[in-house]
């Protein structure tokens, strides 16, 4: 028979078949736990007195709730509050007292779950992956099948190592042809939610397949699978290949010497069968993407950053964003620009980010950001000499986390102010109450920082390219 | 959870499409380690002006709807984060049951594990619904209908829910029911020695 991506990693897992009345059992190999989504499902464990299953599969980070500055000369960490304080002490409590293996502040694997999990090798191809977190889709870059899953089911994994789960449906995306240079991953995603809509995948795993991913690297297949849920879709998967072996291998937590091989070949059979179909079928050309911007309250409501804004656009919207039908963005002054998030804090996406502000000052009156996704990407820069750069220019370099992508650790946007930022939603008051966010690139957002305003960095590079001709 | 068969109560129309999990309760709320007092936060930058009073235009702050049981809402309603905080909110408010023409996974199977019911129905119902604000709706689970004023309206429902909304089955005691499965499953599963 043959199979999609998803039917192989998705029969492969099944405890107990669904059946008109059931869901099916579904088991999940790794866990991913934060300090947000986890103290409730283990107050659970012991309210019913019950034991966490598999401590080894169930991994633990800190980032939602976590300062974004320097610990003190004591080494203390200055939190925004004693509430967000309270969930990073309690989950050190629940890892010790349950065995989890957790990466703390101060360790030098700590940072943002869906940047962590990958550059650890917990995330592999042909797992299941859940974690207390919407953008566990980004997993399934290497060919897991990977979702986010609320409290509840944190507990249950806690306690069975199994979800029970229906069988969602499929959805292909092919992407025909290679971006063009001045395009990024995020400009691709973002093209792709606007084509099927923020609810068009629901109840759907999107496998997203062709030239133009297979051209991408394992950082920009992140991106791209970050934001499958803000097209409501269950979980994103790109088929691995020698690229997603490359990443992984001789990472701390992937197989090594003949079992290496071993999962080697067992991944290669990671794929979609010929002749297996999708459910849906979408279809992008490539060289049709152009870097893009979100104007609106959600991310379907982006358009390439040279059009203007659509007539067709929700009124509500435009009147908390304060724009209008037809408005071009194009030297819209922003007050903040925010580079990072578990879409795009990684080091490709830092490097991009860099070559902006390289030799240029960040424009007068601009608050900048710039929060790598994890000790190792902040290392990985620092020996780069990126911090440096960001630095000379005006940047803030901090230490890693979500940050200003929820706000909830006081990294903050304040009401009125416009912030062009990496991170994956532009939802009324996600980046602080009454602020307004326009969702890009790494490339545009760093344009915008030194600009001061909303620039085409396609436009940019046109010219540049032109002058140096 | 409890078992139930009908649920009677007030219905309040929110007719904004994609409401997110966001706006149904801000990341500023999400810094508790237990599920209670929520409801007071619930939809709080909508709900309340910036001074912190009710903002009166919001329909759950009205007079006839602020004791609602039942949502009706736009289309896409609770995309994008998974907090289940979304439904500990509503639920903690009084509302039972949110109707939409659909409802983003993640917080549809939050929701279930609440006792708050998602339901789906077609455009031509939901317009109907979208005109009911304050109106005395009741849901009977069992058969799957909606009845409000002389009109009935049929909606799916996916009977495992239904099964433990009926039964007040917890969806953990089925899961921990397989667990000598689970067991052969963990003992038949592919390793690779590291």
């Amino acid at each position: 028979m043959v199979k999609t991506l998803f039917d192989k990693v998705w029969d492969a897992h099944i405890v107990a078949p669904e059946t008109s009345e059931t869901p099916a059992v579904l088991y999940i190999d790794t866990h991913l736990i934060h300090e947000v989504t986890s103290p409730q499902a283990f107050a659970m464990l012991r309210e019913r007195g019950l034991t966490l299953r598999c401590p080894e599969k169930t991994f633990a980070t800190m980032d939602h709730s976590t300062p974004t500055s320097k610990p003190d000369d004591k080494g203390e960490y200055h939190f925004n509050g004693e509430r967000e304080k309270r969930q990073v002490e309690q989950l050190k409590t629940n890892c010790e007292t349950f065995g989890i293996q957790l990466f703390e502040l101060g360790d030098s694997r700590q940072g943002i779950v869906h940047v962590v999990g990958p550059e650890q090798g917990i995330t592999q191809p042909g797992k299941t992956i859940v974690c207390g977190d919407s953008h566990t889709s980004t997993h399934g870059a290497f060919g897991a099948l990977a979702f986010g899953i609320g409290t509840s089911e944190v507990g249950y994994t806690f306690a069975t190592q199994c979800i029970p789960q229906r069988k969602p449906k499929t959805m292909g995306i092919r992407v025909d042809g290679e971006l063009s240079e001045w395009v990024s991953a995020k400009d691709l995603i973002l093209a792709i939610i606007v084509k099927i809509g923020i609810g068009g995948a629901t109840g759907h795993v999107i496998e997203y397949f062709g030239e133009g991913i297979r051209a991408l690297n394992m950082d920009e297949r992140m991106t791209v699978c970050n934001m499958s849920i803000e097209a409501g879709a269950r979980a994103g998967m790109i088929a691995p290949d020698k690229k997603t072996f490359d990443y992984l291998e001789g990472r701390p937590y992937v197989p090594k010497g003949a079992a290496w091989q071993k999962a080697i070949d067992d991944w290669s059979q990671l794929y979609t069968d010929k002749n297996a179909t999708y459910d849906q079928l979408v279809v992008i050309n490539a060289a049709d993407i152009r870097p893009m911007i979100t104007y609106g309250t959600n991310p379907e409501m982006a358009i390439p950053i040279s059009q203007t804004i659509p007539a067709h656009s929700p009124q509500h919207a435009l009147d908390y964003m304060g724009f209008e039908v037809n408005q071009d963005l194009i030297g819209l002054p922003v007050d903040v620009v925010f580079i990072g998030s578990c879409t795009n804090s990684r080091i490709t996406d830092l490097r991009a980010a860099a070559k902006v502000f390289a030799q240029k000052q960040v424009a007068e009156g601009v608050r900048v950001l710039v929060v790598p996704g994890s000790h190792q990407v902040k290392q990985q820069a620092e020996m780069e000499g990126l911090d440096q750069i960001f630095i000379q220019s005006g940047a803030q370099w901090r230490e890693p986390g979500c940050s200003m992508c929820l706000g909830m650790n006081g990294d903050i946007i304040q009401p009125g102010e416009i912030c062009v930022s990496t991170s994956n939603r532009n939802f009324e008051g996600r980046q602080g109450k009454g602020g307004r966010t326009l969702l890009a690139s790494p490339q545009t957002a760093a344009y915008a920082a030194v600009e001061g305003k909303v620039v085409d960095p396609s436009a940019v590079m046109k010219k540049h390219t032109q002058e140096v001709a | 959870m409890k078992a139930v068969r009908h649920i009677k109560g007030t219905a309040a129309v929110l007719a904004v499409d994609n409401i997110d999990t966001d706006q149904i309760i801000p990341a500023e709320h999400l810094k508790i380690t237990d599920k209670k007092g929520l409801g007071k936060h619930l939809f709080s930058n909508w709900r309340y002006l910036a001074d912190g009073s009710n903002n009166q235009d919001f329909v759950l702050n009205q007079a006839k709807t602020q004791a609602s049981k039942i949502l009706i809402a736009g289309d896409n309603f609770g995309c994008g984060s998974s907090r289940e905080h979304a439904p500990w909110a509503l639920v903690d408010f009084g509302i039972q049951v949110v109707i939409s023409t659909s409802i983003a996974d993640i917080f549809r199977n939050n929701s279930i594990k609440n006792g708050l019911l998602p339901i789906l129905v077609d455009k031509d119902s939901h317009n109907y619904l979208l005109e009911q604000n304050s109106r005395e709706i009741c849901i009977d689970i069992e058969s799957q209908k909606i009845l409000c004023k002389d009109r009935e309206f049929r909606f799916d429902l996916e009977p495992f829910t239904r099964f433990c909304f009926l039964n007040g089955m917890d969806q953990l005691d089925f899961l921990m029911s397989h667990s000598e499965k689970i067991t052969q499953f963990e003992s038949r599963q592919v390793r690779y020695a590291s």
